[in-house]
């Protein structure tokens, strides 16, 4: 009996050990359905990731378990993560397009003794949910901050800003608006329009009346950047002089083929853009532009991908391979490396990516084609947003 | 006065925008009482066609038009031969189900084909940029737009109340038995004026692609708008769709400047306030 006992001890011993061998990451994003690009995006910034460093941490293997969550929905995004957490024995959670689905997944956390790497989601609050949150993407302050700085240095006095009615557009509004005004400048007037707009004439037309010199705005990427650029040449504001100022979502670099000529000259500051000239940035899109198939869909969430699981690897060297939330994330705090997007450091306070933001105007190439090109460099950009919300 | 004026020509030409890709829905629901969910669907393949051909293979934009308009009504044809022509006369239900499982084949395998991106159709010299008004200026394809919904509006009119065809259509509609036994080749009559509503699809996927760009999800993203059009002006009704489209588009486009904040809550209440006083829509028909 005593050496049944022992051999059945030794047996689940090894089956634990041999089970350690493999870690598996749980990636929760948006695969299919309207979205699907920027799961594809995460998607290819983690396969370029595993392509230049390998699959394997020390001697255990590393696996990818993809959950998808089509459209922003907290309640499958929870469900997902805790079947990822229970049955599928995931030490890492990670991905997260939308604010609500991270959010969702945030009060399992500690009990599951699992970090989760935000590799997109945008609202500055996230991190201040759990303390085994890391976020290696970027917040709608840190980037629409710097462009309320640009807005002043060029002149512009009286801004008009026009937000999609949500969360980040919000955001994006309370970060031009509070940094313009600290900088001596004047909002006319603030337009919240609502996410299903289609045809954006009549707040051009609003945006004429409000007699500002510059135009502020935020849309999530996708089809209404299309009609809004659009609405903006149309309606004459382009030529009546109005300048269009907005963070990079309205510029992502999947959507620029179909913007071409009406965005030419466009103002954006944003975290990253493809064009971003270093050797770690050519080495990192020559990998994602071959994981992702067709060179025209890559986009930023790659490069949050991309940087979520370098921190993810460091973790994992860091504990050894073993399951401790705490320690893992301890690991990362003040860690600093340099991102195919620059030099980034994960701030040991709110263990949110302090970067450089860009200003960018969107350039033809000489081929024909439209990029964002990087004029002015913001350095080591921390995250305002997290001030304004405590 | 010029504001008004100008949010005026707006909500025109976002009216006839709606009118144009909107009334080939109202006559296959109305005329041939079929609840066609995939009719975005039809409207995304002809905005995808069109700008395959006249961005890939540089063709001009009529005759993009023209391959599209045709080559979706080609596409259309073998699916109305082995699908549509078991759902005729179908309960509604059932109609629902087939064309919104339409729908989803169509997204996936425009997603496959052309990915995920934004596709747009490059319009000639003439249509772009803006045209001046005198009291204001608007995009010149808006211009174009408003006269394709005129035209459009103006044919199918003709088509229906004044040609043999239009005779025969409606009398298989309301009895196709006994339009049947008169010699009226029936199966003929709904494949043409399908075919003719698929048309109309794709021609007004290609106009009004400015205002909705084509990418995989359009089949399904504007489809409550169209159907709101059809359930206000009256299914089959062609001067109540445009009124329908008119008055929504006014009221939209207005709301959206005075008040942006409230979102959709006009056009909304509009469409409740009409679908009460009006059960059949502004203009429908009795059965």
């Amino acid at each position: 009996m005593k050496k049944l006992l022992l051999a059945a001890t030794a047996a689940l011993a090894l089956c634990g050990s041999a089970y350690a061998d493999t870690i598996k990451v749980g990636v929760v994003g948006p695969f299919s359905g309207p979205f699907a690009i920027q799961g594809k995006n995460f998607k290819a910034g983690i396969d370029a990731w595993m392509a230049l460093n390998g699959s394997k941490v020390g001697d255990d293997d590393i696996e990818i378990v993809y959950r998808d969550v089509p459209q922003a929905d907290p309640a499958q995004s929870k469900a997902l993560a805790q079947e990822l957490v229970v049955k599928e024995g995931v030490q890492y959670l990670a991905g997260f397009y939308f604010t609500p689905d991270a959010m969702a997944v945030t009060p399992l956390l500690e009990q599951a003794n699992v970090p989760l790497v935000v590799m997109n989601a945008a609202t500055s609050a996230i991190v201040t949910k759990s303390p085994l949150v890391v976020r290696t993407s970027f917040t709608t302050w840190q980037t629409s901050v710097p462009m309320a700085k640009v807005a002043k240095e060029r002149g512009v006095k009286k801004v008009i800003t026009v937000v999609s009615d949500y969360g980040p557009g919000v955001d994006s509004e309370n970060a031009f608006v509070t940094t313009f005004k600290a900088e001596g400048g004047e909002i006319a007037e603030s337009v919240r329009m609502p996410l299903s707009t289609n045809d954006f004439s009549p707040i051009m037309q609003r945006v004429k009346d409000s007699g500002a010199d510059a135009v502020f705005a935020f849309l999530p990427s996708g089809p209404t950047t299309l009609g809004f650029v659009k609405a903006y040449n149309d309606n004459g504001l382009k030529n009546a002089g109005i300048t269009l100022l907005a963070p990079g979502d309205l510029t992502q670099e999947s959507d620029l083929p179909a913007l071409g000529a009406s965005a030419e000259g466009m103002l954006t500051t944003f975290h990253y853009a493809i064009s971003h000239d270093s050797a770690e940035n050519k080495k990192f899109v020559e990998a994602a532009h071959k994981a992702i198939g067709n060179p025209a869909e890559l986009s930023f969430p790659s490069v949050g991908a991309y940087d979520g699981m370098h921190v993810i690897y460091k973790m994992i060297e860091a504990t050894g391979g073993k399951q401790d939330a705490q320690k893992a994330v301890d690991a990362v705090k003040g860690m600093a490396w340099e991102s195919p997007r620059g030099p980034v450091s994960i701030d040991a306070e709110s263990r949110h990516m302090t970067q450089n933001i860009y200003l960018r105007e969107v350039t033809k190439a000489e081929d024909g084609t439209y990029y964002n090109k990087e004029i002015a460099t913001f350095e080591k950009q921390p995250d305002p947003g997290l001030a304004a919300v405590k | 006065m010029q504001t008004v004026l100008s949010v005026g020509v707006d909500a025109l030409a976002y009216g006839m925008v709606l009118f144009v890709i909107s009334i080939g829905l109202s006559v296959t629901m109305g005329l041939m009482r079929v609840v066609n969910l995939a009719h975005g669907a039809f409207a995304m393949i002809g905005g995808y066609i069109a700008s395959y051909a006249a961005r890939d293979l540089g063709l001009g934009y009529g005759l993009a038009i023209l391959i599209a308009v045709a080559g979706t009504i080609l596409i259309a044809i073998p699916i109305e031969r082995f699908l549509y022509r078991r759902i005729y006369g179908a309960p509604e239900l059932t109609q629902v189900l087939m064309t919104i499982g339409i729908t989803f084949c169509v997204i996936g395998i425009a997603n496959y084909v052309f990915g995920p991106t934004l596709k747009t159709i490059p319009l000639p010299e003439t249509l772009r940029g803006p045209v001046d008004l005198g009291f204001r200026s608007i995009a010149a394809h808006k211009l174009f737009a408003i006269a394709c919904g005129v035209v459009v509006a103006g044919a199918l009119w003709y088509l229906i109340e004044r040609t043999s065809f239009g005779v025969k259509l409606r009398a298989s509609v309301d009895n196709a038995a006994m339009a049947a036994s008169l010699g009226v080749r029936t199966k003929i009559v709904y494949a043409v004026s399908f075919a003719v509503a698929v048309g109309l699809a794709a021609f007004g996927g290609i106009v009004g692609a400015e205002l909705l760009p084509i990418e995989p999800y359009y089949a399904l993203r504007y489809m409550v708008t169209f159907l709101v059009v059809v359930s206000v002006g009256g299914a089959g009704s062609i001067p109540g769709a445009l009124l329908a489209c008119l008055v929504l588009g006014a009221i939209d486009t207005t709301g959206r400047y005075l008040v942006p904040e409230y979102g959709e809550f006009f056009f909304y209440l509009a469409v409740i306030a009409i679908v009460c006083v009006f059960p059949r829509g502004l203009l429908g028909r009795n059965k």
